[in-house]
């Protein structure tokens, strides 16, 4: 496959064979180097062919690969004529990032850390297995799927400003809980309020360094050592199901004889099953809302408990990286409506959007990049240059590089949890195998792909966070 | 543990987690690939079989019906809490165009004293096979 330079951190692969658009790639040389060691660029060249697909596919500077679309994948389709993929959301829909800013500082809680760690994994169930402690009915759920956070603050879970501060105000609109399976729904209802595994976790940080002081400060980050709580995970099994379940329709009804990879089925846009997958889909990104705010909400408890006070805990912002929405970009020289497909990549609008809150609107909005275990984490604020660049769109994490598989055959997890001890940074987790996958080694360097993001244009550097302690689902 | 390494073994898979399963029939082979797929999420020696689900799913081709089958064990992991032992009683048929897989399902409901890994959250058809060349062999690649 031939990739061009076309600027110091961006490439591009031509239009060939039934590619309707060309490939950007945002990377360093050895970001590059690393997608093109795996199926990442034929990946997005599969994306690339899809029906309705408009100016190129984006793959961002964590992308590596997935199952259909690469991960770190983006594209935008025609409103009228273009298509919508659950491949091209992924299975855990709206999996994204919510960071809380305290007052405290990183030595105002040193002392406390193993305390708040242990209220923090009794209250907030995480693992495999294990369910949520919110006993909700199939009614409740229902109105968690057409509210989404707004449901959880109406009942107790957090504070209207945080609404403010979260993607969609928390609540994505075009939700219908009837276009979910029962399964969808028996798997959602015990669920709520649950962290997780796997790669989700829920991390207490401090800022080690800030990069644009003044934007830093509109989102309330103000100076090194001030501690933040982060918190990643998704819809849990009800999103899960949601895309199994329309994966099989979609295939029931359109076939995939001619698809290069079964796991791209898509549907157009306008198509009953199209259009009841989106509102399916917006129903398991409205759970995913509700669900981190309920984990916040639980996460300021233990703080109250602990440090006796919550005074200034505010939400810096909530992200979604596996979403599917309608958003407004000047795509082929106009702008126009578009069906944008999200494939860990976080939105990064820059200032003056109306979908930015007020309070955001001249900063940009508030990008969360979480590092791998262990490592650091960052905020980027979102740009205009990622509005002609990426389709408003910036990398979502670190992006691995070594397979679970070899990371359980190099690593312990023991060993990981002592080797951060040295460091500092305390780690709980449900189960050590876990631990052993989501070792740091396992990832890109987080450094890079923000550095990357930041030259690209398409995120810029707010300030550099490290970890202090880490539950592990 | 030696007769179960022969009936699956996990391949790299940079992202997710990629296993190939092996029987000498097909319904051994989906089989091998259910205990693959629990045994990244737990320890199933240490999960009693005190309860039984009877499962039946069905699929317009084999690999639709291993997705289907494969995400059961999801679906009853996050519904009921269940968490599989083993599989027994395992049949497929052939109706038109249609395959159906019954069986049934032994385990218990979650408790701390079962070791459990990390989770899987799907199974996809990435790189899906179901081969028969003697043996029949599946290769599987779970979203993570």
């Amino acid at each position: 496959m031939e990739i061009k330079r076309t600027g110091k951190v961006e490439w591009e692969i031509s239009v060939s064979g039934n590619m309707r658009v060309p490939v950007i790639v945002y990377a360093s040389e050895c970001l590059l180097a690393g997608v093109r060691r795996d199926m990442t660029l034929t990946q997005a060249q599969n994306v690339a062919c899809l029906p309705g697909i408009l100016e190129k596919a984006v793959v961002m500077p964590d992308g590596h690969q997935g199952y259909g679309f690469p991960i770190g994948g983006v594209a935008v389709f025609d409103k009228e004529n273009g298509v919508i993929s659950p491949g091209g959301v992924g299975y855990d829909i709206n999996c994204g990032v919510r960071l809380l800013k305290t007052e405290y500082d990183a030595d105002e809680v040193r002392d406390k850390l193993p305390a708040l760690m242990d209220g923090i994994f009794q209250d907030i169930p995480a693992g495999v297995g294990k369910g949520g402690r919110a006993r909700i009915g199939r009614k409740a759920l229902e109105d968690v799927c057409v509210n989404g956070a707004r449901w959880a603050v109406a009942n107790g879970y957090g504070k209207e400003a945080d609404l403010q501060r979260t993607e969609e105000y928390g609540c994505f609109s075009g939700a219908d809980p009837g276009c979910l399976s029962s399964r969808a729904v028996e798997r959602g209802i015990p669920q709520l309020g649950s962290l997780g595994a796997g790669n989700h976790f829920l991390e207490i940080q401090k800022v080690e360094s800030i990069f644009a002081p003044d934007t830093a400060l509109a989102f309330g980050i103000h100076s090194p050592g001030q501690v933040l709580v982060m918190i990643h995970c998704g819809s849990r099994g009800l999103g899960h199901q949601v895309a199994s379940d329309y994966i099989r329709a979609m295939e029931n009804e359109f076939g995939f004889k001619d698809l290069p990879d079964r796991q791209l089925i898509h549907a157009p846009l306008h198509s009953p099953l199209g259009r009841k997958y989106f509102r399916a889909m917006a129903s398991a990104v409205n759970f995913a809302f509700a669900n981190r705010q309920m984990i916040a909400h639980g996460v300021r408890d233990v703080f109250r408990r602990i440090m006796g006070k919550t005074e200034g805990m505010d939400q810096v912002y909530d992200v979604c990286h596996n979403v599917a929405k309608f958003e407004k970009h000047r795509v082929l020289d106009r702008e126009r409506t578009v069906c944008i497909h999200r494939k860990g990549a976080t939105r990064s609008f820059g200032p003056g959007r109306k979908e930015i809150p007020a309070v955001y609107r001249d900063a940009g909005q508030p990008v969360l990049i979480p590092g791998s275990m262990g490592t650091a984490s960052y905020v980027l604020s979102g740009t205009r240059e990622a509005e002609e660049r990426s389709f408003g769109s910036t990398a979502h994490g670190a992006g691995r590089v070594m397979s679970r598989h070899e990371a359980r055959r190099r690593f312990r997890g023991e060993q990981i949890k002592q080797e951060m001890g040295n460091r500092g940074i305390l780690l709980k987790s449900a189960g050590w195998k876990g631990v052993a996958e989501e070792a740091s080694q396992v990832y890109k360097d987080v450094d890079e792909v923000v550095r990357v993001s930041h030259e690209a244009g398409i995120g810029k550097l707010v300030a550099r966070l490290v970890p202090l302690a880490v539950m592990k689902g | 543990m030696k007769a179960e390494m022969r009936k699956y073994r996990f391949e790299d898979h940079i992202s997710d987690a990629k296993f190939e399963a092996f029987g000498d029939t097909l319904e051994q082979a989906f089989e091998s690939a259910a205990l693959a797929l629990i045994s990244l999420m737990w320890d199933r020696k240490v999960v009693e079989s005190r309860i039984e689900y009877g499962v039946k799913v069905t699929g317009r081709d084999e690999k639709q019906l291993l997705v289907a089958f494969l995400e059961e064990i999801l679906f009853l992991r996050d519904a009921k809490s269940f968490l599989l032992s083993q599989v027994d009683g395992i049949r497929i048929d052939r109706k038109k165009s249609i395959c159906i897989l019954r069986a049934f399902f032994r385990g218990q409901t979650y408790s701390e004293s079962v070791p459990t890994y990390g989770d899987v959250k799907a199974v996809t058809y990435n790189e899906m096979k179901i081969e028969h060349n003697g043996q029949f062999r599946i290769q599987v690649v779970v979203d993570l």
